[in-house]
């Protein structure tokens, strides 16, 4: 078997243990609101005078009155499985990356096809790291599903077979450069995840009735958690983004003599970074913090999405080798 | 005085506000944080239409088909800005209101800034109920308490680096509403954050300011130098030239460089895998050096740079008129036109001794497969080196006195050859070959084949100060993203005297609520004062 066989076999099977993970990690969440909506009934009976309620129990370590949720950890066999498929799913895809990298001869993000490979692993890489710090269950068939659908696709569409770099890539720079960009998409990629549970869970929560009918909602935690989730992961995010920008602006000045040309590449990355930017002051003023800045936070999440597909397939530019 | 409707029926008179109020409130207006987040979204919106539609300074022949393909809507986009979208009046409006409202936003925020760090923290609440209070007993005496959770938060090692770690601390001793005494600790730390926003901001302005400088004093120009040729350094010379407005062309130095050879190589399948220019760089007052540049590596000459930037063939002609005499000798540049570098190019041949002037327009095929007009070229190597010649006579129209472009001929008074079965006449050369001109017009020899280098040369000395300002932005963002803002109020209150316990503290801390790590500082101000080991630095378990 070569090395190109086995990125071949190691990503379909890392895309089939996502499939896996993606499923029992929903049921995990449901489980878990299950649990979770008979503990508030339980609490609603203690509130209401039942039994003596311990008053130390209320209060968080943040000093923040804790959600009904606080310490409720949900060990379902289906948990079990989730973590195990998505941490294999993570070492074979590992695998096939690196495979595909000593296939090519170069590191294994030259192309969409790379590109999207190795961008949904560092998208599970970031959701099993943050795993391993607090139980962020909810994120997972987010993440699973979205590496799920994104390797799916890089195997069927995207694949290109790999050939040398041409002389404009062969730089340390492409190193740099597309390394930060395709960690910070990743990091932005769970940001946007949480972005998004947040803004379900705040609208159910407010009383929006088509959400009603998503009881696994309960399982997440409240919106203003979820939203400090978001905003630690989109600063990771914003900042190495803006890293990518610099880094890519220097590059540029070595290979084609300008740093900045507003080729459809530079502009898109240049619509993102702004965009992001207006979310993190967005969540300081008045009026826009909570929903209308997890709003413009996945605008950004929308706008980083179309610089990777639209722009790469659709405009013209000098990173159109970054096509198929 | 206007009048103001307060409710139904009540009216009051209030100072108008007069042309000061209103700039006041503009001004007001301009630097609130409501309207640079709607600046910053409308700038993000006024860029995209920048990479939907072709744009004059990125592509002017793209630019230029779009407006002849869409005479309606073409010249309305074009006179509203929308394929100059980076020049335009509206860009740019968003963009200086934008730092019009950084500025007006960060000035006032440094003068606080600096007044919040020559003064003293603000005291502890005198209450801390409101912030979860923790409560523990301490078998040291209040002051010894006190002065380790000072020693414990205000950080360790040099002053600069306490300043950049520590909180800024504060003491008093009080008496609480109670009358009991106490020593009330306060401790912020955010200074530090604070500093990377105001750094990442001013280094924001500093990256537009150096934007701009470099837009004035940059040069810009573009040359092709064929092999064995050597360029000299001075706008004439330049295929293309433009200079910012406070750059003077005395400035250029003249420098030589000689194009010793150029090396293009390619992988079995006709894709590029590399590009060198190997030349010879002569700087004035200094002995000549062998420079290479290549498309990632440009070669540097005194306050400027040399960026390989294309490349293509440049056979050579000799040209013999009428009378034998030889008319033209030299190489002549052929633009490649696709992937395989099928090239197209122009002879002109003015100084024919009698008779019209000649004039060819030829295509070359590196690698041609086929015969006569069906051939192509399949690889770019020269394999299998063609060229059809296509040749006219008439007047070039060299004499005009105006610029011609010397890729192009201008046929407006020239007649192409034409055969004795009136087909246009082709000649096909290899190299080495000689061929007769049709009509006893003399012979054209294709000597040999070079390839030429496009190099681009760019002069910017904004370029450094644009770099450490764009490093700076990036230390000031990580700062004002990841340096903590927390308060840590302690409170010490010796207790009665007996056995047990002398002191009873009370700690609290406040965070936003991103930062899970602040409960940690709580408990290292409490290990403090009461004596025990340091809690462990690792985040504590979310208890979600």
């Amino acid at each position: 078997m070569n090395a190109q066989e086995l990125s071949w076999l190691a990503l379909w099977g890392a895309t089939a243990l996502y499939a896996i993970a993606m499923v029992a990690s929903s049921m995990h969440l449901a489980r878990v609101a299950d649990a979770k909506v008979a503990r508030k009934r339980e609490r609603e009976l203690v509130a209401a005078g039942a039994v003596p309620a311990d008053p130390t129990a209320g209060v968080s370590m943040n000093g923040q009155p804790a959600t009904a949720s606080a310490g409720l950890v949900v060990r379902s066999k289906a948990r079990g499985i989730a973590r195990a498929t998505t941490l294999m799913g993570a070492v074979l895809q590992g695998v096939g990356v690196v495979a595909r990298g000593i296939e090519a001869g170069h590191v294994p993000w030259s192309t969409m096809y790379e590109y999207t490979i190795t961008g949904t692993w560092v998208a599970v890489v970031v959701l099993l790291i943050v795993q391993t710090r607090r139980d962020v269950a909810y994120l997972a068939p987010g993440v699973t599903g979205f590496a799920t659908i994104g390797l799916g696709l890089a195997m069927t569409v995207l694949y290109a077979q790999s050939t040398g770099l041409q002389p404009a890539l062969q730089s340390f720079w492409l190193v740099i450069h597309v390394s930060i960009a395709i960690i910070s998409t990743g990091i932005f990629t769970v940001g946007a995840t949480a972005t998004v549970l947040q803004l379900m869970r705040d609208y159910r929560d407010s009383g929006t009735a088509w959400l009603q009918r998503f009881r696994w909602l309960e399982a997440t935690p409240s919106p203003a958690r979820l939203e400090a989730l978001a905003f630690r992961l989109h600063a990771v995010g914003f900042v190495l983004w803006t890293f990518t920008v610099m880094a890519g602006a220097v590059w540029a000045e070595h290979a084609w003599g300008r740093y900045w040309g507003w080729d459809p590449k530079e502009v898109w990355s240049f619509v993102i970074w702004v965009i992001y930017a207006a979310y993190l002051h967005a969540r300081t003023t008045q009026g826009w913090a909570g929903r209308r800045s997890a709003v413009v936070a996945l605008i950004g999440f929308v706008a980083l999405i179309m610089n990777f597909t639209v722009v790469n397939l659709v405009f013209q530019g000098l990173h159109t080798y970054s096509g198929t | 005085m206007a009048r103001v409707k307060l409710d139904n029926y009540a009216y009051a008179d209030v100072p108008r506000l007069g042309l000061r109020g209103w700039l006041r409130w503009i001004w007001r207006q301009v630097t609130s944080m409501r309207v640079a987040l709607i600046l910053l979204l409308l700038l993000a919106l006024a860029a995209i239409p920048g990479s939907v539609l072709p744009q004059w300074p990125q592509d002017a022949s793209d630019t230029a088909a779009f407006l002849a393909e869409n005479p309606t809507w073409g010249p309305l986009l074009d006179r509203l800005g929308f394929l100059d979208v980076f020049g335009s009046a509206w860009f740019t409006a968003i963009y200086l209101l934008l730092f019009a409202s950084l500025i007006g936003c960060i000035l006032p925020r440094i003068a606080v800034y600096w007044r919040e760090l020559r003064a003293e923290v603000p005291a502890a609440p005198t209450r801390l109920d409101r912030y979860a209070p923790v409560t523990e007993d301490s078998p040291l005496n209040p002051a010894d308490a006190v002065a380790a959770v000072r020693t414990e938060i205000a950080g360790r090692g040099p002053a600069p680096w306490r300043w950049l770690t520590g909180h800024r601390v504060r003491v008093d001793e009080r008496t609480t509403r109670d009358g009991v005494a106490q020593i009330a600790v306060s401790a912020h730390r955010g200074h530090v954050r604070e500093l990377g926003n105001l750094i990442f901001h001013v280094s924001l302005v500093g990256i537009l300011l150096a934007v701009a400088a470099g837009s004035l004093l940059t040069y810009r120009g573009q040359a092709l130098i064929v092999e064995g040729d050597s360029f000299t350094n001075a706008v004439v010379a330049y295929d293309t030239y433009e200079a910012g407005s406070l750059f003077s062309e005395d400035d250029l130095d003249p420098w030589i460089l000689t194009l010793d050879e150029l090396d293009a190589q390619f992988d079995e399948t006709g894709r590029p895998t590399m590009f060198t220019a190997y030349a010879t760089l002569t700087e004035p007052g200094q002995e000549p050096r062998a420079v290479e540049a290549q498309v990632n590596r440009p070669i540097q000459v005194e306050g400027a740079k040399i960026y390989l930037q294309g490349n293509g063939y440049a056979p050579s002609f000799t040209v013999t008129d009428s009378s034998g005499n030889v008319a033209f000798q030299g190489a002549v540049p052929f633009i490649p036109q696709d992937d395989v570098y099928t090239s197209t190019g122009v002879i002109k041949v003015p100084d024919v001794t009698e008779g019209e002037q000649l004039g060819f327009s030829g295509t070359l095929l590196p690698s041609a497969l086929g015969e006569g007009a069906d051939a192509i070229s399949v690889f770019p190597s020269p394999e299998n080196p063609v060229i059809y010649l296509q040749m006219y006579t008439g007047d070039l129209g060299l004499d005009s006195g105006i610029p011609q472009n010397v890729y192009t001929l201008d046929e407006s008074q020239l007649s192409p050859v034409r055969d004795e079965d009136g087909e246009l006449a082709v000649i096909e050369l290899v190299p080495g070959e000689t061929a007769a001109l049709p009509d006893g017009l003399g012979t054209i020899t294709w000597d040999s084949l070079d390839r030429f280098a496009g190099f681009d040369l760019r002069r910017d000395p904004s370029l450094p100060w644009l770099l450490a300002f764009a490093i700076t932005t990036l230390l000031g963002l990580g700062l004002s993203l990841f340096a903590p803002r927390r308060r840590v109020w302690l409170t010490a209150v010796a207790a009665d005297a007996g056995a047990g316990p002398v002191t009873v503290v009370t700690a609290a801390v406040w965070s936003p609520p991103h930062d899970a790590g602040a409960a940690l500082t709580r408990e290292r101000a409490l290990a403090a004062a009461t004596g025990r080991p340091r809690p462990s630095s690792t985040s504590p378990e979310d208890d979600e």
